[in-house]
């Protein structure tokens, strides 16, 4: 436990002492922040039309701002979490530090929960700035916050399993820009897969959307805790982190 | 503190250490040496655990690489060919780090931290990032890393590669301060590097295990007879650089004059004595005498090629010449108990 954490600390450092951290977080402000004016300016005009019509339409803020913000954020969520786990493993192996982890009295697993752990850690100081704007629901509106804990919980495990995988793809090149574009295409393809559920009721289209990561998210996004979403995440999480042990592995039987 | 029994390590196609044996004491500096691609990299990083071995089994202070790895990590100091250091992290925050990875934490770190910064000369660059460092600087973090637990065994992987002359004798003289209280094994495909920090030799080439020896005995089978290369000139004229050879021939103890140069009234030759005589000075006093300049007189050094030359037959019978018997009175001396 106590290398898991000398790794994790060594790796957020390195986030936050490179351009990569601030980067991302500027990035995910400005591009929350413009999904949340867009999101309050709609629910505005709603309510406006409702008041204006004369009949009284339930408004409510937990379903016409926070559920689909959640929901905004999980998808691009995707575009940003390649960016994080990208260099985990790509940047060790290129400048052989590698070499000295792998020599250290320290086991692989413990190795690769520090970094998967700083991976996520970086994701949660993301979510953090959407919780900025948040707030403001909460001084000026009354929503209730239980959903969103449980869509946070939900973003969290979502961006778990795929830094995860992220993970994983890292340790298969010493390329940084290879092992980004990899885990992207991945995510995406896991984003996609629900698309032919849309106009498909046949068993397949069933079973490709159950493995999209963006369905088993729409419990959360709602504030339902459903266990099955939950055991899709968290298996996504041991999925990733095996198949990187795995690969730590073979990378010694064969470099 | 090392026992190497019939390592092997194959990649996919090829055979990189082919059955090699050897024991290594407490607090010898041994060095390994070989060319480029003969195996040094590859046996070294299957004694830090990095690599599996084929066949064949290791053993660091009595524990197995394969058995009991974490026991074995804990007791090696590795410094591989590239200094494994962190670009942005500042010199005092990575040996930290490092010190931490291998278990060490509060104020015992600290003050070691501080010690090993300081026997590597580093101490002045504590606070700068190691990615701005000169080369020579982070070869000395990466010493300073690969001692920072106080490691039984120090492996180091070509520590003066890539180094100004300067840095190279530093670094040796570090290294030679190590031994003692660390054995030490290092790898280079530089002879000198050898006479000059080692005290056994292991040469490797082709993945095989060609001489166990000392530094001592592997230079007198290496050179045998003395050899020494003069230039002279003549002092009025042209001179007839035959006539220069004959009389140096002439000389006691020479078994051997070669003519290298000859240009304008200068003429350069190689000469080898019988064995174990001396013939310097008389070379030096013939020459004077006969009313010539003196120009230059120096050994000739033996390089590693002529060594492994020697020790392993010329390129065509190579292969035949590795496994022939090495004399058994310098195997004798040589083994390392």
């Amino acid at each position: 436990m106590r290398n898991v954490w000398v790794i994790c600390r060594k790796e957020l450092n390195s986030y936050f002492v490179s351009p990569v951290a601030y980067l991302l977080l500027t990035m995910f402000a400005i591009i929350f922040g413009f999904f949340f004016w867009n999101a309050v300016q709609y629910f505005n005009a709603a309510s406006l039309q409702s008041q204006m019509s004369g009949q009284a339409m339930p408004m409510s803020v937990n379903e016409y701002v926070i559920r689909p913000l959640l929901s905004n954020i999980s998808v691009v969520g995707l575009f940003f979490i390649p960016m994080i786990s990208m260099r985990l493993f790509a940047e060790e192996k290129r400048m052989g530090t590698i070499e000295l982890l792998a020599t250290s009295p320290i086991h692989d697993v413990e190795i690769i929960i520090g970094k998967w752990l700083a991976a996520l850690m970086l994701y949660g100081v993301m979510l953090l700035f959407s919780a900025v704007n948040f707030a403001f629901l909460f001084r000026y509106g009354n929503p209730d916050w239980k959903p969103l804990a449980i869509g946070y919980l939900g973003l969290l495990l979502q961006a778990g399993g795929l830094l995860a995988i992220g993970t994983f793809i890292s340790t298969l090149t010493k390329n940084q820009i290879i092992a980004g574009a990899a885990t992207f295409g991945v995510c995406l393809l896991l984003w996609v897969l629900e698309w032919p559920a849309g106009s498909d009721t046949a068993t397949w289209a069933k079973v490709l959307a159950y493995m999209s990561v963006i369905t088993h998210f729409d419990s959360f996004s709602k504030g339902v805790l459903d266990t099955k979403d939950a055991v899709f995440y968290i298996s996504l999480i041991f999925v990733g982190l095996f198949l990187t042990s795995r690969s730590m592995e073979s990378l010694r039987w064969r470099s | 503190m090392i026992k190497v029994q019939g390592l092997t390590k194959r990649y996919a196609r090829t055979l990189a250490v082919d059955h090699i044996s050897f024991e290594v004491t407490k607090g010898q500096i041994v060095g390994f040496l070989g060319p480029n691609g003969a195996g040094k990299t590859t046996t070294m990083r299957i004694l830090t655990c990095f690599l599996p071995p084929s066949e064949g089994t290791a053993t660091v202070a009595g524990f197995d690489v394969l058995e009991q790895p974490m026991e074995v990590k804990k007791r090696i100091g590795y410094l591989p060919e590239t200094p494994p250091v962190y670009q942005e992290m500042e010199v005092q925050e990575y040996l930290t780090f490092v010190g931490r990875l291998k278990g060490m934490s509060g104020a015992s770190l600290a003050k070691r931290v501080t010690e090993v910064a300081e026997r590597c000369a580093v101490a002045d660059v504590r606070a700068k990032l190691i990615g701005k460092l000169s080369k020579g600087y982070r070869q000395r973090v990466g010493l300073a890393q690969a001692i920072i637990h106080n490691p039984d065994v120090l492996i180091l992987d070509e520590p003066t590669a890539g180094l100004d002359p300067k840095q190279i004798i530093e670094t040796r003289d570090l290294i030679r301060s190590l031994a003692g209280d660390h054995t030490i094994i290092l790898s280079t495909h530089i002879l000198p590097e050898v006479e000059q920090t080692c005290e056994q030799v292991l040469i490797i080439n082709k993945g095989k295990l060609v001489a166990t020896d000392s530094v001592h005995n592997l230079q007198a089978r290496a050179r045998g007879a003395e050899s020494v290369v003069l230039e002279v000139e003549g002092r009025s004229g042209v001179i007839d650089s035959q006539t220069i050879q004959h009389r140096l021939e002439t000389v006691n103890g020479v078994s051997r004059v070669v003519l290298k140069d000859s240009r304008d009234n200068r003429s350069v030759f190689e000469v080898e004595s019988l064995k174990d005589r001396f013939i310097r000075g008389d070379l030096a006093r013939a020459i004077v005498e006969s009313g010539w300049n003196l120009n230059e007189l120096r050994p000739s050094a033996m390089s590693l090629e002529e060594v492994f030359l020697q020790l392993t037959g010329a390129e065509k019978t190579s292969d035949e010449k590795i496994d022939a018997p090495v004399p058994a009175e310098t195997v004798a001396q040589g083994e390392i108990q």
